[in-house]
């Protein structure tokens, strides 16, 4: 025997299961702690015949499922409840039916990829390639059809010989010594291997940059935002001056257009007479555009007492003498022509809604300004005894 | 391996058991009869509920009896003669329903003709709920689950003296037949006897809420007397705690797989929030019922669950008997929670009364009673079972 190298322990190898159970029992019986079974697949009742305590692996799988049962619940409350608050399906915002299965998934998801890689990394110890019982004929024939056990020499009780004398006495197929494999440098640290490495990095990376930008390069989908239709401000080659936005044809009308005749006259001579009755519905309609339109400087009340806080200048009052003799198509023509300050309301209001607004003023007006026979029709509808 | 001697000596069950047995069913039956004079809608359904716990253990019992067969299990076959016994309970089934066939008047509203008239739903599913067609499927499934009961352990108990493994052979082929006939018959009772309480209302999951919960009862009370013979020396060799941690195990399962059930009928009826569904998880809302629904996941689910979580406490006989009790009583309340809020007065919120409390004792009586008269007949082993040495020797 070789006396340089280092004792990793002492291996026995069995042909049934029941020898190797038996083996086992004896060797834990007998004191030994640092001591291995290898088979070739899990054999019952192996566990309380090495005396094995229940694995701790458990308490990873406990705590990490816990925390992903914390994680899913507490991001989806403060996602759902807290920082972006979304009525779905008329639930509440934090919902919990709806957030259990990704509770549960979330749960299972954490607890099983930690316990997998807490049992490969915490308890297998792996990655380790230099595990003493790698390429041994011991190994070879336990994971093929025998069944083996060591006693390791970290064993408090080990010695060599008495190792060897006691399994000796459970009737083994085989005895072997297996040593530690000899000390080498980590070969990761060689500069050979460094350069060959980087060497390789350099070509699979440059290999890859000109396959994917060079010689395989396909366009990337971007049909939406290359489209051949003309977009504002965009220039055209068809038409002599490049411009791509053309004007109408002289005298074009728009659809739906009515000509205002008195468009950009101050005093105009005369005006458009009222198109529409005064019925509910047209002066509910002038409420709401005068509400609206109107009201911001007008008030609403048409009293003149703007709401803007002197940001605007304040018109006067709609109730004074000169307002009520204005003809409907007068302030018709304020409204779409402005007047002094107040500008033009033709493009936010429309034709319809200007006279409505117009029928709105003259309730205002007579409300305002409400003659005795006025109150008596009044008090006759309503049963009120209102006086002037 | 071992050098047990593995000879089987009959022991008789403990004396005070079946004596025990005895006064719970008097006293419970004496009670229960003063309840049905006191106040009669209350008792039948209280009646009901005992009735589908006995049901639940019974049935389950054969379920795992031919789970057993079928999936070529070994380690539960030194304490399959417990579910056996206790599947004694399917025959007494024939007699325990007739007081539910005769006052059902009480228990089902499609029963009422004067309620059927102006319900347009109701004449509907009149073709199905009508009292004719109720009781010839009852009769029908409580039959059929007797006949595989006594095919199928008659086949056991032969095969203690001819040792004859052809009558395993035969009793797979028979659990074969035997779940899909479970799976429809036990799905129709669910229907039957609890949808169809409120019967507007309909579920298409509830037949495996009802498994789920009925396989827990079983095994619950399998476990629960299997660890009571256990401690008087009637397993010495036969079991292990192997074999308690299975049984742990298999509770744990089920135990999670009622609250998977029970939940996928919970969020499916909740995020569509159809009214002909919610109400019948409103009315469980109402007054006291709210404490009873909370209550079923607390006992049902999250108290076992952590309770079994953990690999020791699946294997310590002392733990196990407390859930194994504690479960039988979760599915007893889970029944009580599917039940009792159909009672017209209970609607807006539960009521005590001492009634809620007389029938279980009647039931757990006949339950012992029946399994006291099984295993006087049969032996505690099925020594005749080519798959026992290996059930002995199970090992995780």
């Amino acid at each position: 025997m070789n006396n340089d190298k280092k004792i990793f322990g002492i291996a026995a190898t069995f042909k049934t299961p029941n020898e190797i159970i038996n083996a086992a029992k004896k060797v834990s019986n007998s004191g030994y702690t640092a001591f291995d079974v290898n088979t070739p697949y899990p054999v019952h009742g192996m566990d309380s015949a090495m005396k094995i305590k229940p694995s701790k692996l458990g308490f990873v799988t406990l705590v990490t499922g816990l925390s992903g049962a914390a994680i899913a619940l507490l991001f989806m409350y403060w996602s759902m409840s807290v920082d972006y608050p979304l009525v779905i399906g008329g639930k509440p915002f934090f919902a919990l039916p709806a957030f259990i299965p990704v509770t549960f998934e979330l749960t299972v998801l954490l607890a099983t990829v930690s316990t997998v890689i807490a049992m490969i990394a915490l308890f297998f110890r792996l990655p380790d390639n230099k595990h003493p019982l790698h390429d041994t004929d011991y190994m070879k024939s336990v994971s093929a059809d025998k069944y083996g056990i060591v006693i390791e020499s970290t064993d408090t009780k080990f010695d060599e010989t008495s190792a060897t004398d006691f399994l000796k006495n459970l009737n083994p197929l085989k005895i072997e010594v297996i040593y530690y494999p000899a000390e080498e440098p980590y070969p990761i640290f060689q500069p050979k291997f460094i350069i060959f490495l980087i060497i390789i990095a350099v070509v699979v990376s440059g290999g890859t940059y000109l396959m994917l930008n060079k010689l395989l390069y396909i366009t990337p989908f971007n049909w939406m935002m290359e489209q051949d239709k003309l977009t504002p401000q965009k220039g055209s080659e068809l038409f002599a001056d490049g411009y791509g936005m053309r004007t109408p044809v002289e005298g074009t009308v728009a659809k739906g257009f009515i000509p205002y005749p008195y468009a950009g006259q101050t005093n105009p001579t005369e005006v458009l007479s009222n198109p529409f009755l005064l019925t509910k519905e047209n002066i509910e309609l002038g409420k709401g555009k005068f509400f609206t339109y109107c009201s911001p400087c007008h008030g609403y009340f048409a009293d003149g007492d703007s709401r803007l806080r002197g940001q605007f200048p304040n018109p006067p009052t709609l109730h004074s003498k000169r307002a009520r003799d204005f003809s409907d198509g007068m302030i018709y023509h304020i409204i779409t022509n402005g007047q002094n300050v107040m500008p033009s309301y033709t493009s936010q209001i429309s034709r319809e809604e200007r006279w409505a607004i117009v029928n709105y003023v003259r309730v205002l007006q007579r409300a305002k300004n409400a003659s005795d026979s006025d109150l008596i029709d009044m008090n006759k509808e309503t049963g009120s005894n209102v006086t002037n | 391996m071992s050098q047990t001697d593995y000879h089987y000596q009959k022991k008789d069950l403990p004396t005070g058991f079946s004596k025990i047995g005895l006064i719970l069913f008097l006293v419970g039956t004496a009670l229960s009869l003063l309840a049905f004079f006191v106040d009669q809608e209350r008792a039948v359904f209280n009646y009901l509920v005992t009735y589908l716990m006995i049901v639940s253990v019974g049935l389950g019992s054969l379920f795992l009896i031919a789970l057993e067969y079928i999936a070529g299990a070994d380690w539960s076959t030194p304490i399959r003669r417990i579910p056996e016994f206790f599947a004694g309970l399917l025959p007494v089934l024939l007699v325990l329903v007739i007081p539910l066939l005769v006052f059902n008047h009480d228990l089902f509203h499609w029963a009422h003709k004067e309620a059927m008239a102006d319900d347009k739903i109701l004449q509907g599913k009149a073709p199905y709920l009508n009292v004719t067609f109720f009781i010839i499927r009852t009769f029908v499934f409580i039959g059929l689950w007797s006949l595989f009961y006594w095919v199928m352990t008659r086949n056991s108990r032969k095969q203690d003296s001819s040792k004859d493994q052809t009558l395993t052979k035969k009793n797979i082929r028979l659990a074969a037949i035997f779940i899909p006939v479970f799976a429809l018959s036990l799905t129709f009772t669910a229907i039957d006897f609890m949808m169809s309480l409120e019967p507007h209302w309909f579920s298409t999951i509830f037949g495996v809420y009802f498994f789920s919960g009925i396989v827990v009862a079983a095994l619950a009370a399998i476990t629960l007397v299997v660890i009571y013979l256990k401690d008087k020396g009637y397993f010495s060799p036969w079991m292990n705690d192997d074999h308690l941690f299975s049984l742990g195990a298999l509770l744990f399962a089920f135990i999670n797989f009622w609250a998977y059930i029970a939940f996928s009928q919970f969020i499916l009826i909740w995020y569509a929030d159809l009214p002909e569904e919610t109400f019948w998880f409103l009315t469980r809302w109402n007054g006291g019922w709210m404490f009873f629904s909370i209550g079923l996941i607390v006992i049902h689910f999250l108290v076992p669950y952590f309770a079994l979580l953990s690999q020791p406490s699946k294997m310590n006989p002392k733990r196990l008997k407390f859930i194994a009790i504690w479960l039988l009583f979760a599915h007893l309340f889970d029944l009580f929670w599917l039940i009792m809020p159909n009672i017209g007065s209970m609607k807006n919120g539960y009521l005590f009364s001492w009634i809620d409390l007389v029938f279980p004792i009647a039931g757990t009586g006949i339950v012992i009673l029946v399994f006291a008269f099984a295993a006087k007949k049969a032996n505690m082993i099925p020594i005749g079972d080519p798959k026992l040495k290996r059930g002995i020797d199970f090992h995780l």
